[in-house]
């Protein structure tokens, strides 16, 4: 019987398999931030374990709240800094080189077709667009990660996710993703491995992939996957130049990832995206999502265009084609966080940054910052935001706020009204 | 191995996440013990505010939900503000994955139970406390309230789940075997 990529990776990484229903995998990529990191620091040493399987394996950025906005986040930066240093990891990244983990790695090359990541973070499947096993772990996981570089999960079952048709103007992998975790419901896809695939994927850049993976997690599955192809090769070519003699040759190797014609999923969903509307989520859930035209003319006090699901270039690009020459409602304040220095400094030799400035939107510095609600941008109790973020949760950008989830395209034209917006009325 | 079980608190929510459990802007602590007066202090139930002083609450060993309890952030901070308020048992339909695996990592239980199972568990619900202990051994929760009325139900268990709470966690678990 044939194998998914799930099951190929699996099996090239297993270490143990304590029960038929359990791997132990061996890890190839551990990634740290200073909210889950720390502490799992500070446990090492107290048991008298601070210590690294291989440092190399080991990506580490201060990004979630940078610089310090408080004693207690410099403490937890130091934390970070001090092990760094103690430990030799040289892959550490901090103030001014910093930005947002699931933006910044995969921008640095560290992750690979075949690759095994785990993160103590619930967005580490953000790294399933290049064909990598990617999922989110908790603490004491990340421990044993970087203790041990082995992590436990169950045997994966997969969900095959084709995406066809062709997506109309002004409607992008977010709003793909949003309709997704709609039809699953929030956990319509837990313990599971999603596998996007079809023609709609396969013509996606690696930002788009990266956005579709992001939220997988917001319907509960283990990680999002896509299969590593010749985008995936000319996306990493600066970094695998030396390994493969032509970019054909590394896509060829990379195909032998694809799962088998003959594997098996557990489930398969199959959506047509050549009517998609652009999709926003309302109420508190992710998968509370409705067609833009359904909540036209709410209200909007905030515009935050960042974050590990669209932060990106690609992301900005879009977003300044509607606020190019036009300025943001008196009554909005509008929010840019490019996801990573390397993205910033981009986005400012195309003058994308100076619309963004001129339209009335405050650029901050590379950071999650607003996104979990910790600085840069928190809600009062009654407000709502516009975002191009990933959860929608109660509280999450700050108690009694409302966040709106939505494409850099529509949170730009809720920019420009105050209200949501089609952004359609902006294109053409 | 470790008694589980005690007095049991009821919360009749599905999809309760981390951020409700223990909101973001506790991560800053370093400490578990520092998170002990802040779990679930953003709950909301039926658009009210969950009142966290409530007795029976504070007095807890046992939480009884409904579905996917424990999604959206990996913190392990929510299992470790659980713990620290002495709960080491949480039961429901099912669990976001994380959640999951950090329970059985700090050595502690997520019992799934069949929906039909969690609504006799409700059923028992009244004025007075309830009591549930579980059954490692047998793979049983028993669940008592004090008219006397009692309710049994089978659950099964990942076995590598149960060895991890046998071994008092993952990290020790590892220890020893890699
Ligand atoms: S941008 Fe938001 S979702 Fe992404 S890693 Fe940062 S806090 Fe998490």
């Amino acid at each position: 019987m044939g194998q998914t990529i799930a099951e190929k990776i699996f099996a090239a990484h297993l270490r143990d398999t304590p029960t038929p229903e359990n791997m132990v995998l061996d890890i190839d990529v551990i990634m740290c931030h200073e909210i889950t990191t720390p502490i799992a620091i500070m446990d090492l040493v107290d048991k008298g374990m601070d210590r690294v399987i291989d440092q190399s394996l080991i990506k580490a950025v201060i990004d979630h709240v940078t610089p310090a906005k408080d004693s207690k986040t410099a403490t937890q930066a130091k934390i970070m800094r001090d092990w760094a240093k103690r430990h030799k990891i040289k892959d550490f990244f901090d103030v001014g080189r910093n930005g947002v983990c699931h933006a910044l790695f995969p921008e640095k090359g560290f992750i690979r077709p075949g690759n095994t990541v785990i993160m103590g973070d619930s967005h580490t499947c953000t790294h399933g667009a290049f064909g990598a096993f990617a999922a989110g772990v908790g603490t004491t996981d990340l421990e044993v990660g970087i203790l041990k570089g082995v992590c436990a999960f169950r045997k994966p079952q997969s969900m095959k996710v084709e995406v066809l048709g062709s997506l109309p103007t002004g409607v992008y992998a977010k709003d793909v993703i949003l309709k997704i975790i709609k039809q699953l419901t929030v956990n319509g896809a837990t313990d599971m491995v999603m596998e996007f695939c079809g023609p709609v994927v396969e013509q996606m850049n690696m930002s788009a992939r990266m956005t579709l993976c992001n939220m997988s997690v917001e319907a509960g599955a283990t990680s999002g996957l896509c299969l590593p192809d010749k985008v995936t090769a000319e996306y990493l070519w600066p970094f695998i130049q030396d390994e493969y003699a032509s970019l054909e040759e590394a896509t060829e190797d990379f195909s032998k990832w694809h799962s088998d014609p003959d594997a098996e999923y557990a489930e398969t969903l199959t959506i047509d995206v050549s009517d998609l509307r652009p999709q926003v989520t309302y109420n508190y859930k992710p998968d509370k999502v409705k067609d833009i035209d359904e909540l036209v003319g709410e209200k909007i006090d905030q515009v935050y265009i960042g974050s590990c699901t669209n932060g990106r270039i690609e992301d900005i690009r879009i977003a300044a084609s509607i606020l190019r020459g036009r300025t943001v409602a008196d009554s909005v304040r509008g929010i840019l966080t490019p996801a990573t220095p390397a993205i910033y400094s981009q986005a400012l030799d195309e003058g994308l940054i100076k619309i963004f400035m001129d339209a009335g939107f405050c650029v901050l510095n590379p950071t999650c910052g607003a996104c979990l609600g910790m600085s840069s941008g928190v809600l009062a109790e009654g407000e709502s935001c516009a975002s191009t973020t990933n959860r929608n949760f109660n509280g999450r950008m700050g108690k009694g706020g409302m966040v709106h989830l939505m494409s850099p395209l529509s949170a730009a034209a809720a920019a420009v009204t105050g209200e949501i917006t089609d952004p359609a009325q902006f294109i053409n | 191995m470790k008694e589980f079980g005690g007095s049991a608190f009821f919360i009749d929510r599905d999809d309760i996440n981390t951020d409700e459990i223990i909101p973001a802007k506790y991560l800053t602590e370093i400490t578990k013990r520092a998170l002990q007066p802040h779990l679930l202090e953003d709950l909301f139930l039926d658009g009210k505010e969950f009142d966290t002083e409530a007795e029976e609450f504070q007095q807890a060993s046992v939480l009884v939900t409904r579905s996917n309890f424990g999604c959206g952030s990996s913190r392990e901070h929510a299992v470790w503000a659980l713990e620290v308020n002495d709960i080491n048992v949480v039961i429901g339909e099912s669990f976001a994955r994380i959640f999951r695996q950090n329970m059985f990592n700090c050595g502690i239980l997520a019992v799934e139970l069949s929906k039909a199972d969690i609504d006799q568990l409700f059923s028992l619900t009244g004025d007075g406390a309830i009591k549930i202990g579980i059954e490692l051994d047998r793979d049983t929760v028993v669940a008592e309230n004090d008219k006397g009325e009692r309710v049994e139900c089978s659950f099964s268990m990942n076995p590598f789940d149960k060895e991890l709470v046998a071994a008092g966690g993952w990290l020790a678990y590892a220890d020893q075997k890699y």
